[in-house]
């Protein structure tokens, strides 16, 4: 049997139960940061690039994009490389992987005649639903092609659920070219 | 006074039951004399690695990579006996290298090492060499998934690469036949597909050319790998040198769920696994069963699943209302049907029944016809040329169910005669398309005063049917078939039936019921099975988990499968396991 310890509540003193004191307290802090924030002297106005009213950033004509970092995780994007090639070969893997199943992905095959014929895979429709993705970053850890990578878009609005879907243009427009990209489908393959 | 009982020798023992003695891992087991150490292993239930072994066909020990250790009994110098100790056996004396598995027998006292430091060092040795040229593909090949050489690369590689050279390039996505691609960059070599070719669908069009490195699997110059067989070498492939061209990027196997199923295109009923995602069939691959198609099955039957789902499936029940078929709800169509059969006499009606219906659709049929009092039954024959194989001659899945639980029945000759003399007034026609099988002609149908039909797609009984029911694809229901060989066997569902569509005992039973009035409680296929078993001596005691995934035997037919035929004689004469 587990041991149960009553604990009485401590006992306050006349002072305490007034509250009065304590508010006063309070109200005498928040003055003061007032006064300050007049005067633009807050406390970490400038590493927070404040308004210059307290260290109130007014979202969303301020923002703080510049400051976000490297690993930031916002919205899921294809990439691109040098050579302005897909770099999805439509694996699936991060439909596997996704968590909220918001990837959904037709496969297709790469037209003979096509300048990257030999990759002979390309995802025909890539849709993913902003609505589901929970921005984990599974998909771009999984990836074995460096094609899909998390942005630092977190703005994504919409005002019906089709606009939220991000469709293959979509997300390639998002993504953009990225350089520096391991190139595997190299004149040796 | 007694003679001292020397005890038996687990050898002796063993050799009294046609037995030896085989140490596998340090385990002492009994194995058949003959048995394949490969065999030997996976009765011991330990895994051996392979590629090119196959059970079905030669031993060609050429991917090495079933190597393990072995050892067998120092011979005794001249005149020494034997030494056995405290437990039987004589101490094994291990060879300091590896032998292949699948091409050795097991022998008195051997022992075999599936472990050990050897046998991982020679795995891993010849796990790099089938790596070097290997491509790095996996993300756009099809096999990923269900590949052997990403499974045991897993399991028994180096993890990393040391080859700093070329791969050898090779042609890649080749147009080998018309419903297969090679990719030969990703081929390991192991010749399964060629002896398939060979000893299997006897057409050897499959050959190595080149040397070395640059050995590639092709096709005979002047031929294409166009066997109805052929298929069955994507499911031998190891690798993805060998894909479907059907299959080809429509989805990785990962995603898709596996149902045992059997075939419905022939009375043989080829085992199968039905492979879905959502409510899609995306391909269905042959199921090992050593009494029905041992592995493998026709390309014609394998793709025959697109029927099902191509646009004109129909989803609604229909009513024709002025020539129109117009999409109605289940309950205004069974009301429609049961009171237009309520008119007629019931010498007037008739029905088509089909050996393609399962056996607990055929039973309600049956009770359907007892319910109105119709006599007038009949089923379509459908037969076509074997091909000595798998393919009977007889194309309807079902006829032996047919002919036990309908009785013989008259072909739809009777129909047609009795329709032109005006004896036949309204027609039911269940799973079949009389144009296309039974050969009616629109003139044939003319007299027929109501037809209700019972299909899944749209097709020319649809079309003149007064009222259509749609019922629902072999991967969308249960039941159980009975095969040429008197094999009964069970379908399983795979997906749901399409749209408003539902499966076909559901609709013959809801009609009954319409037409009496009555409730009963059929509510599962399970309630039908133990009817008929009730009521059919021959299906006494069956369920369906007693049929199970690979049938049982139900009665004496007579008839053989060929193809069982010769792989029964092949593994009689040792040139395969079987």
């Amino acid at each position: 049997m587990a041991k149960v310890t009553k604990i009485s509540r401590p006992k306050l003193s006349k002072t305490d139960e007034v509250y009065l004191i304590g508010i006063f307290k309070g109200t005498l802090v928040t003055l003061k940061h007032a006064f300050k924030s007049v005067f633009g002297k807050s406390r970490g106005a400038d590493s927070l690039n404040s308004s210059g009213l307290g260290v109130t950033m007014q979202y969303p004509e301020e923002k703080w994009d510049d400051e976000l970092p490297e690993y930031y995780r916002g919205a899921p994007a294809l990439v691109t490389d040098e050579q302005d090639r897909e770099r999805c070969v439509s694996c699936q893997l991060c439909e596997f992987i996704c968590p909220p199943k918001a990837i959904k992905i037709i496969p297709g095959e790469i037209p003979e005649g096509d300048e990257w014929e030999k990759v002979e895979k390309r995802p025909q429709e890539f849709d993913i639903d902003m609505i589901r993705c929970i921005y984990c970053g599974l998909c771009e850890e999984v990836c074995p092609e460096q094609a899909i990578y998390l942005r630092k878009d977190y703005a994504i609005t919409g005002t019906s659920r089709e606009e939220m879907v991000h469709n293959k243009q979509k997300l390639y427009e998002i993504g953009g070219k990225r350089v520096g990209l391991v190139n595997k489908w190299n004149e040796l393959k | 006074m007694s003679e001292t009982l020397t005890p038996q020798l687990p050898k002796d023992e063993a050799a009294e039951k046609g037995l030896v003695n085989v140490q596998i891992d340090g385990t002492w087991i009994q194995v058949p004399k003959g048995t394949r150490m490969i065999e030997a292993c996976k009765m011991a239930e330990k895994e051996v690695p392979h590629y090119c072994y196959h059970p079905k066909l030669t031993s060609p020990g050429n991917c090495r990579m079933c190597l393990v250790q072995m050892g067998m009994p120092p011979r005794p110098a001249p005149g020494a006996e034997p030494v056995y100790g405290d437990d039987g056996y004589q101490e094994i004396g291990w060879m300091p290298r590896p032998v292949i598995s699948c091409a050795n027998t097991v022998g008195e006292n051997m022992g075999i090492r599936t472990t050990g430091k050897l046998v991982e060092e020679v795995r891993e040795g010849v796990m790099e060499f089938l790596l070097i040229n290997h491509p790095l593909d996996c993300p756009i090949c099809d096999q990923a998934g269900e590949c052997s050489l990403q499974e045991f690369s897993v399991e028994h590689g180096r993890g990393q690469s040391r080859f700093v050279e070329d791969k050898v390039k090779k042609p890649k996505n080749v147009d080998i036949g018309p419903r297969i691609n090679l990719d030969d960059e990703r081929c390991i070599m192991c010749s399964r597909c060629i002896r398939f070719m060979d000893e299997v669908a006897d057409d050897a069009v499959l050959g190595f050319s080149e040397r070395g490195t640059h050995t590639t699997v092709t096709c005979h110059p002047d031929r294409r790998l166009d066997s109805n067989y052929g298929m069955n070498t994507i499911d031998l492939c190891p690798v993805g040198a060998l894909t479907s061209k059907d299959f080809r990027f429509q989805m990785r196997v990962w995603f898709l769920k596996e149902t045992n199923s059997i075939d419905v295109n022939c009375g043989t009923g080829c085992n199968t696994t039905i492979w879905t995602r959502g409510s899609k069939v995306y391909r269905v691959t042959p199921r090992r069963n050593d009494d029905v198609n041992s592995e493998w099955m026709p390309d014609s039957h394998r793709l025959a699943f697109h029927e099902t789902q191509g646009d004109d499936r129909l989803t609604d029940p229909m009513i024709k209302v002025d020539g129109k078929h117009e999409i109605t709800d289940w309950n205004t169509a069974l009301t429609a049907a049961a009171d237009a059969l309520k008119e007629f006499q019931a010498s007037e009606i008739a029905i088509i029944a089909s050996a393609r219906q399962t056996n607990e659709e055929l039973f309600l049929t049956k009770a359907l016809a007892d319910t109105l009092g119709i006599t007038t039954l009949a089923t379509v024959p459908r037969t076509g040329e074997p091909d000595g194989k798998l393919i009977s001659a007889d194309r309807n899945p079902n006829t032996n169910g047919a002919n036990l639980i309908l009785g013989a029945t008259p072909t739809t000759e009777i129909i047609k005669q009795k329709l032109h003399s005006g004896e036949i007034k309204a027609l039911l026609i269940l799973n079949e398309d009389v144009f296309e099988a039974a050969g009616f002609t629109h003139d044939d149908l003319a007299p027929a005063e109501f037809i209700i039909s019972s299909n899944i797609i749209a097709n020319k009984t649809a079309h003149a049917s007064d009222i259509f029911l749609p019922g629902a694809s072999f991967a969308e229901k249960r039941g159980s078939m009975i095969n040429v060989t008197g094999r009964l066997q069970r379908l399983n569902q795979a997906i749901q039936p399409t749209g408003n569509a539902r499966e076909d005992w559901e609709i013959i039973r809801d009609l009954i019921l319409t037409i009496t009035g009555e409730k009963n409680d059929m509510f599962m296929i399970e309630n039908v099975l133990k009817m008929i078993a009730t009521n059919i001596p021959e299906f006494n005691g069956i369920t369906f988990s007693k049929i199970g995934d690979q049938g049982i035997p139900l009665i004496e037919t007579g008839v053989e499968i060929p193809l069982l035929t010769k792989e029964r004689a092949q593994a009689a004469a040792g040139i395969i396991v079987g």
